[in-house]
């Protein structure tokens, strides 16, 4: 179905199904319950967690695949923000054109970055990758102010008023997707149980979803398997009359696209952008993702940025109240111990928690949570079939 | 006129004449050895030859045109194949995979950004590719991943990887370097099936005196970076210049 094989067509109709469903999956504890701060299904979180799968999708492209470690795909991602935001402002208040002209942005500029990082292999064109993303992060910062706003940012104001919308005079335009407000949301309350479904995040779930599926196809064609081969043996490669720089290149700008994309989706779900968006951290935090889900699997960059957004927006709310909370049925001086030794972890700690759980997998996990996941299923099978379960959850993983 | 025309190649490493005046003529269809003690400036002599190296002087023409300035993808698609001194395969690959992407390269050129079809829908390919693993008993590895091979059967994957190519010239570094007896004498076997079934122009520097006599059709030695004598193994086998240069050294 679809133009692939079985396996990945069942990989992709689950994924399709968790994605659309994830109003209901991410918000499994009852409003009045105290399990309730761990419900993720709220449109802010779950906007991010498909748009940094996009992310991961495309960056696991170039990483998984080449084994080229970009270490400034932010600016990428960046730069189709601002590129968003100057549609929504100048053009449309739709997103649509919006978002294409972030991907075609986003892309362009990859192709430059690429087209000189990638004299350099290794460490070199990390470092050249990461210059980059910095040079992006000091000019919008500073230089480029007219053009990106400098340090407070590009918003919609009540003085836009772009070609093809009519906003009325004196009001902030919003964004929208065929006149609908992308911030519309429709409540369905059941029982105790409370589920908002919103077009912000299901436009967003379909280009998640469009993506995830691309990717799919790159990975099991004959580029797909060129790239695998960059990174196995590049020269073998030459003497095999294949040109490696053509096939990277290629890959990275895809991967700049992605990141564009998901720059674009940003913007759209909140029409805002500023520098920070390009800073290192934020293209570190990428790379992260991807390895911690899986590199070089279909399904671990999704998993990976999901796993981290979860952290950094459920962990980190934590805070000493609801820690006593916790731990109030235990003695009084107990308590208190408790709450001090788990406080560290939670909250604003939620960064020193989520290094260890990354060292845990790398040292015992190479294959990335995917290939944990892989594990406890073999367990549970009655025979254990490491092969097949590798196939059905897509490739090997990348080491 | 042979396919492969070497004259008057210089190659100069700081004050090491590396290659001084080489000209050297490989006959189609011809198994063509080229010997030396080390240093001899056999692995420049090839490097120049795949693009690898750029020789300061001279010109190197292969089936009516330069391959001088060019890199090694384009002389590869000239129809230069090379085996190397180790197994160059593509180790995170499996052995079909590994089979498949020459046959690409073969169809599609240098650079084809074919991202949307599927690998396995490119029967033609796919076919191509097992025929090849089966010409080379491999049939029954197909799917394993190419770096779990013996040293035995990785040398016989790339081999089997140039060969899917049809190359004009097919050049090996040193096939049997650093082999067992037993995998030596598989080799000499595999290269000689080849050449009687497929008639491919080879041209191989070797070390084995046992490889270069069992293949050879014409032997060039080469010492200090100069031709000495060319001719044919038997007649090269008793030349007293090549007893002073070549096994006079050995026997030191």
């Amino acid at each position: 179905m679809l133009g692939l094989k079985k396996t990945d067509t069942t990989l992709f109709l689950v994924v399709m199904g968790l994605t659309l469903l994830a109003p209901f999956i991410l918000n499994p504890f009852p409003v009045e319950s105290g399990m309730a701060q761990f419900n993720a299904g709220y449109p802010d979180l779950m906007q991010r967690f498909v748009i940094f799968g996009i992310f991961a999708i495309g960056f696991n492209i170039l990483f998984g695949l080449t084994g080229y470690l970009s270490f400034g795909h932010a600016a990428f991602l960046g730069v189709g923000s601002y590129a968003a935001i100057w549609s929504l402002k100048l053009f449309a208040l739709d997103v649509v054109p919006a978002i294409v002209f972030a991907i075609l942005v986003a892309g362009a500029f990859a192709m430059l970055v690429g087209f000189i990082s990638l004299r350099r292999s290794g460490i070199y064109f990390s470092i050249l990758t990461l210059a980059f993303a910095q040079m992006s992060y000091a000019l919008a910062y500073s230089v480029l102010t007219p053009l990106t706003g400098g340090e407070t940012g590009l918003q919609i104001k009540n003085t836009d008023s772009p070609l093809l919308s009519n906003v009325p005079e004196g009001e902030i335009g919003r964004a929208s997707f065929l006149g609908l407000d992308m911030g519309a949301s429709q409540e369905l309350v059941l029982g105790g149980w409370a589920f908002t479904f919103n077009l912000g995040y299901y436009i967003a779930a379909v280009a998640m979803l469009i993506a995830f599926y691309l990717s799919i196809r790159i990975f099991r064609s004959p580029f797909g398997m060129m790239l695998r081969a960059v990174k196995s043996n590049q020269q073998r490669m030459n003497y095999t009359g294949l040109s490696p720089k053509p096939y990277t290149l290629a890959a990275f700008v895809i991967s700049g696209m992605y990141a564009g994309l998901a720059g674009g989706l940003m913007v759209a779900m909140d029409t805002q952008v500023g520098p920070e968006r390009m800073f290192w951290t934020a293209s570190g935090e990428v790379v992260i993702m991807t390895v911690l889900g899986g590199a070089g699997t279909l399904l671990g960059p999704v998993l990976g940025a999901g796993f981290i957004k979860y952290f950094e927006n459920i962990i980190s709310k934590i805070n000493k109240d609801i820690l006593h909370q916790w731990f109030a049925v235990l003695p009084d001086g107990f308590e208190d111990v408790m709450v001090s030794l788990v406080y560290p972890f939670v909250g604003k700690g939620w960064h020193l928690t989520l290094g260890i759980m990354f060292m845990l997998v790398i040292i015992f996990l190479p294959g990335g949570l995917l290939q944990g996941g892989q594990k406890i299923l073999g367990l549970f099978r009655r025979k254990p079939q490491p092969s097949a379960a590798a196939e059905a959850d897509g490739t090997k993983p990348a080491e | 006129m042979g396919i492969l025309e070497v004259s008057g190649v210089n190659k100069r490493f700081g004050g090491l004449q590396a290659l001084g005046d080489v000209n050297l003529s490989i006959q189609e269809q011809s198994v063509h050895a080229i010997i030396g003690p080390n240093g001899a400036g056999k692995s420049t002599l090839l490097n120049c030859l795949v693009g690898k190296l750029i020789p300061d002087s001279g010109s190197v023409m292969f089936d009516g045109q330069s391959v001088l300035g060019r890199k090694p993808h384009e002389i590869n698609q000239m129809g230069i194949s090379r085996v190397f001194q180790t197994p160059e395969i593509f180790g995170d690959l499996t052995v079909l995979e590994n089979m498949l992407i020459p046959v690409f390269a073969n169809r599609d050129g240098a650079f084809r950004m074919h991202a949307i079809e599927s690998v396995f829908s490119e029967s033609s390919v796919i076919e191509r590719a097992r025929e090849m693993l089966a010409e080379v008993r491999m049939s029954d590895k197909v799917e394993m991943l190419a770096s779990s091979l013996s040293r035995g059967d990785k040398r016989r994957l790339e081999m089997a990887m140039c060969l899917v190519q049809k190359p004009k010239l097919l050049l090996l570094d040193e096939p049997t370097a650093g082999m067992a007896r037993a995998d030596t004498e598989n080799t000499i076997a595999l290269l000689n099936e080849i050449r009687n079934r497929r008639g491919v122009t080879m041209a191989i520097i070797e070390h084995d005196m046992n490889v270069v006599f069992s293949l050879a059709d014409r032997i060039t030695v080469l010492a200090q970076g100069t031709p000495l004598v060319e001719d044919t193994p038997d007649n090269i086998k008793g030349h007293p210049k090549v007893r002073e240069a070549y096994l006079g050294e050995a026997q030191v």
